[in-house]
């Protein structure tokens, strides 16, 4: 096996004995921080889709993960209060239900505000969909019905037929199944047809017209895709949280998922998941050595992008090329 | 609307606009000039902002604080590029976003770890408070017509700074070829932390000027950048009148559609979801405004091809 | 008398003051190599672009196989099976040389939106992508990373790559650029029998390849196309004497 496959499986692997460990120690507080960093992952996963393969410096992936949550959020509080939505359709509290809506509406959201942003490329791609994440999120803040800027409660966890995901170790290892099962489609994506042409389309869009490929089609494709998967992490987010907020449309959690990613490796398949506990392991050490840990965070991060370009598994694996 | 709230909201919008073009015009000047799409513009803005109310607090003058806030920017902004910004020219716009991002990090940890998580207030100096009587009998705070015609002015000194001086043909050379500017003689490091600063200051100069009528705080930049960032993509990267443009245009059509859209929908509708639902709506438009332009014109209203 | 598979009916084109395409008329024929010259700046790579898709014309026509193409992009050109090689090499550095070739039948297949099977398994694509790695002698290298490759043997896999899309007309930007004698050698030999499969639109600095392979030479000077006749004729023509040979004899 190559260094990297044995990485793809190690690094999982580690997440997943993190929580049994906690589970046997009877530390719940970890496993909720295990499960928090399996879900940052999936939206890692999902946004690198379109930024590993497709080279699309999305800013904007917050919009995807924060209509996830309030997929989520908005059928779980009629569902809660008893009140059809629009008098007509019911909420529910089923958690493959609400995954279902939260892809839909993600991918949706994530193809006309693609459609519009891939008609550009470069700095203007990044700086539109930074605005237009930035309008959905106020948007949130100035519609009062779900909460407007404080966002709103779901008292209680949804539920999971056969499964009681009150319990932490359950919850964690449904959101660890579908991030598994994510990784593998995605890894099969990369290598398929469409995974071929799109990363074509990042490295030389005009070998792709070229060959009759469309750019723009493909890359649409790719960043819908994207924008699902991340909407999908952002249900299980809200879901983690019992709580949706504005918060996670802002682009502070689009640059956080961004740099999940290169924390981990950019392109490489568990790049997002050792990003990802990366992540959640400085946050919770260097929190409580000090208040102000984003500052350490930053200067780790400046520090990767200066001099470690390939990330953690960069650093462990070499300079293989990845997805081939 | 009486023609008086009109025009008071008109110069409501024009002050706005002119505020987000300070910020757009060191935005688009870097870009054009360095390649470089730097986020963490907006923590120069709010390093002015915290500054000008630091030397305010020390000294008590506004216009110390004004000066002070330009310096302070300008030179933070010499210093970060010297140190970070210059090992990303010649990387891709993925670890530009990346590493301005992280300076975002440092800078809003760094001024709260200094100034604390209150806001600051900055008060408006005696010369400048209260309104003032404008021809028609229409009463408008000088303080806003203060920054409008600071506003200008810089906006006017661009213009004169790029087209007529020295720096201005550098800088213009620098966008149209790096090589040539190099063999034309001149220190391109220099060039570059000198533009670098100048586009610190700008946002050093609108954070500054802001202080009196918003709070200071952490985060205060980034709305402000994000809203330049629609500007400079309505106006086309690297273009000052573009910016100039598009400042006004974002700055107008946000500040008139708070006000007009609530009223719009309430011809139709009961007064209070008239309110948010026009609220909600004006919270969107300039984003709606942004895609009808990229709908037409991809590269902005005075872009080159993208 | 058969008909021209590729033509420019009248093609204009200027960049503000500068006319870089004025009124030309070109066209290929089945069978043949039509190699199109001119020095530099005499506007061959607007009119390449203008013929491939990257550029509009301000006026006139590209016509392909029997169709108006003009307001096709390029790549629903490509589509229409027009196969071309890039000046500079535009491949896909990351990719494997095989993966190159691949992605060429991919594009040629269609059926793009395949998002499961692994595509370098496809037997029919790979068949096809080993089979143009092996016609242009590059099959020992076919799991190089192309960024690897010499400059030489990048100007191969463009080839190889627009073999795979099976044309009915390729459109050659400079194929021999930056090769050595051999290697031009070689390529020069491998494209003379390729006029029967695809006629050939040659753009070509290599005048000893030109004259050995071109059918018709068209001369390009400053936008206008001044002459177009054989070998022979463009040889002897006084003008293009004066306008192009005699300026790269002064050179």
């Amino acid at each position: 096996m190559r260094r990297e496959t044995i990485l793809n499986l190690a690094i999982p692997g580690i997440l997943l004995a993190t929580a049994l460990i906690a589970y046997a120690m009877d530390e719940p507080y970890i496993i909720t921080l295990a499960t928090k960093a399996a879900i940052l992952a999936l939206a890692g996963v999902g946004l690198n889709i379109a930024l590993g393969l497709g080279g699309l410096v999305s800013l904007g992936h917050a919009a995807f993960f924060g209509v996830g949550g309030y997929a989520m959020g908005i059928l779980a509080f009629h569902a809660q209060n008893y009140m059809p939505i629009w008098g007509v359709i019911e909420g529910t509290k089923s958690m493959p239900i609400i995954w279902l809506v939260a892809l839909i509406a993600s991918a949706l959201t994530a193809l006309v505000i693609g459609a519009m942003s891939l008609r550009t490329t470069g700095v203007y791609f990044i700086m539109i969909t930074l605005a237009f994440g930035q309008m959905l999120f106020y948007f949130a803040i100035s519609w009062p019905t779900y909460g407007g800027e404080d966002g709103m409660s779901i008292y209680l966890r949804n539920g999971f037929p056969g499964v009681n995901t009150l319990v932490p170790l359950n919850f964690f290892l449904i959101c660890f199944v579908i991030l598994a099962v994510v990784m593998v489609l995605t890894d099969r994506l990369g290598k398929s047809a469409f995974g071929l042409a799109l990363q074509a389309t990042r490295q030389n869009a005009a070998r792709a017209e070229a060959v009759g490929l469309a750019p723009y089609r493909l890359r649409l494709v790719a960043f819908t895709i994207s924008g699902a998967v991340t909407g999908l992490a952002g249900a299980l987010f809200a879901d983690l949280n019992r709580f949706v907020s504005p918060s996670m449309l802002s682009w502070h959690m689009s640059g956080e998922i961004m740099i999940l990613i290169i924390l981990g490796g950019i392109a490489r398949l568990s790049g997002p998941v050792a990003g990802a506990m990366l992540f959640i392991a400085l946050e919770y050490v260097l929190e409580d050595l000090s208040h102000y840990w984003h500052v350490y965070l930053g200067a780790i991060l400046l520090g990767v992008v200066l001099f470690a370009r390939g990330g953690v598994i960069g650093l462990i694996a070499g300079r293989e090329v990845a997805h081939d | 609307m009486s023609a008086a709230l009109l025009i008071e909201q008109l110069l409501n919008g024009l002050q706005f606009g002119v505020m987000l073009f300070l910020m757009a015009a060191g935005l688009t000047l870097i870009f054009g000039v360095m390649g470089l799409i730097n986020l963490a513009h907006g923590s120069l803005y709010m390093i002015g902002a915290f500054a000008a109310a630091g030397v305010a607090g020390w000294t008590g003058s506004f216009w110390l604080a004004l000066m002070g806030a330009l310096m302070a920017a300008a030179m933070i902004g010499a210093l970060v590029e010297m140190v970070v910004i210059r090992r990303l020219y010649d990387r891709d716009h993925l670890d530009q976003v990346l590493a301005t991002f992280a300076l975002i990090l440092i800078f809003s940890e760094g001024t709260r770890f200094f100034f604390g998580s209150l806001p600051l207030y900055l008060d408006t100096p005696d010369l400048l408070s209260g309104p003032t009587m404008l021809p028609g009998g229409i009463e408008y705070s000088k303080y806003r017509l203060f920054i409008i015609a600071v506003g200008l002015a810089v906006g006017a000194g661009l213009f004169w700074l790029i087209s007529r001086t020295r720096i201005g043909i550098q800088i213009r050379a620098g966008e149209a070829d790096r090589e040539m500017i190099a063999a034309l003689g001149v220190d391109i490091r220099k060039l570059y932390t000198l533009v670098f600063a100048l586009g610190a200051a700008l946002a050093g100069l609108a954070g500054a000027m802001i202080g009196p009528i918003q709070s200071v705080e952490v985060g205060m930049g980034e709305p402000v950048l994000i809203l330049a960032f629609v500007v400079i993509v309505i106006g086309g990267i690297g273009s000052i009148k573009g910016a100039f443009i598009g400042a006004l245009l974002v700055g107008l059509t946000d500040t008139l559609g708070r006000i007009m859209l609530p009223q719009l929908f309430g011809l139709f509708m009961d007064a209070s979801s008239a309110t948010t639902v026009g609220a909600s709506l004006a919270s969107m438009t300039i984003y709606i405004l942004m895609a009808g332009i990229l709908l037409f014109k991809p590269s902005g209203l005075f872009g080159g091809q993208s | 008398m058969t008909e021209a598979l590729l033509q420019t009916c009248a093609i204009c084109k200027s960049f503000g003051a500068l006319e870089a395409s004025k009124d030309v008329s070109l066209d290929l024929f089945p069978g043949e190599i039509h190699a199109l010259i001119g020095p530099n700046g005499a506007g061959k790579s607007t009119l390449i672009a203008q013929i491939s898709g990257a550029l509009r014309p301000d006026s006139g026509q590209v016509i392909f196989d029997g169709q108006d193409v003009t307001p096709l992009t390029t790549t629903q050109r490509a589509r229409a099976g027009l196969g071309r090689t890039f000046q500079i090499s535009a491949l896909a550095m990351e990719f494997t040389v095989l993966q190159n070739v691949v992605l060429g039948a991919l594009g040629q297949r269609g059926k793009v939106y395949r998002f499961f099977g692994n595509v370098m398994r496809d037997k029919a694509l790979l068949e096809r992508a080993e089979d143009a790695l092996e016609q242009v002698g590059l099959a020992e290298f076919r799991n190089f990373v192309t960024a690897e490759l010499s400059h030489g043997q990048r100007r191969q896999l463009e080839v190889a790559v627009a073999l795979t899309l099976q044309p009915k007309a390729f459109l050659m930007d400079e194929p021999m650029a930056g090769l050595g004698a051999e290697g031009s050698h070689r390529l020069t030999g491998f494209l003379d029998g390729l006029r029967h499969r695809a006629p050939i639109l040659l753009v070509e600095h290599d005048m000893d390849a030109v004259f050995a392979l071109a059918d018709r030479i068209s001369v390009l000077v400053y936008g206008e196309i001044i002459a177009t006749g054989t070998a022979d004729e463009i040889k002897s023509d006084p003008r293009v004497r004066e306008a192009y040979l005699g300026e790269e004899d002064a050179a």
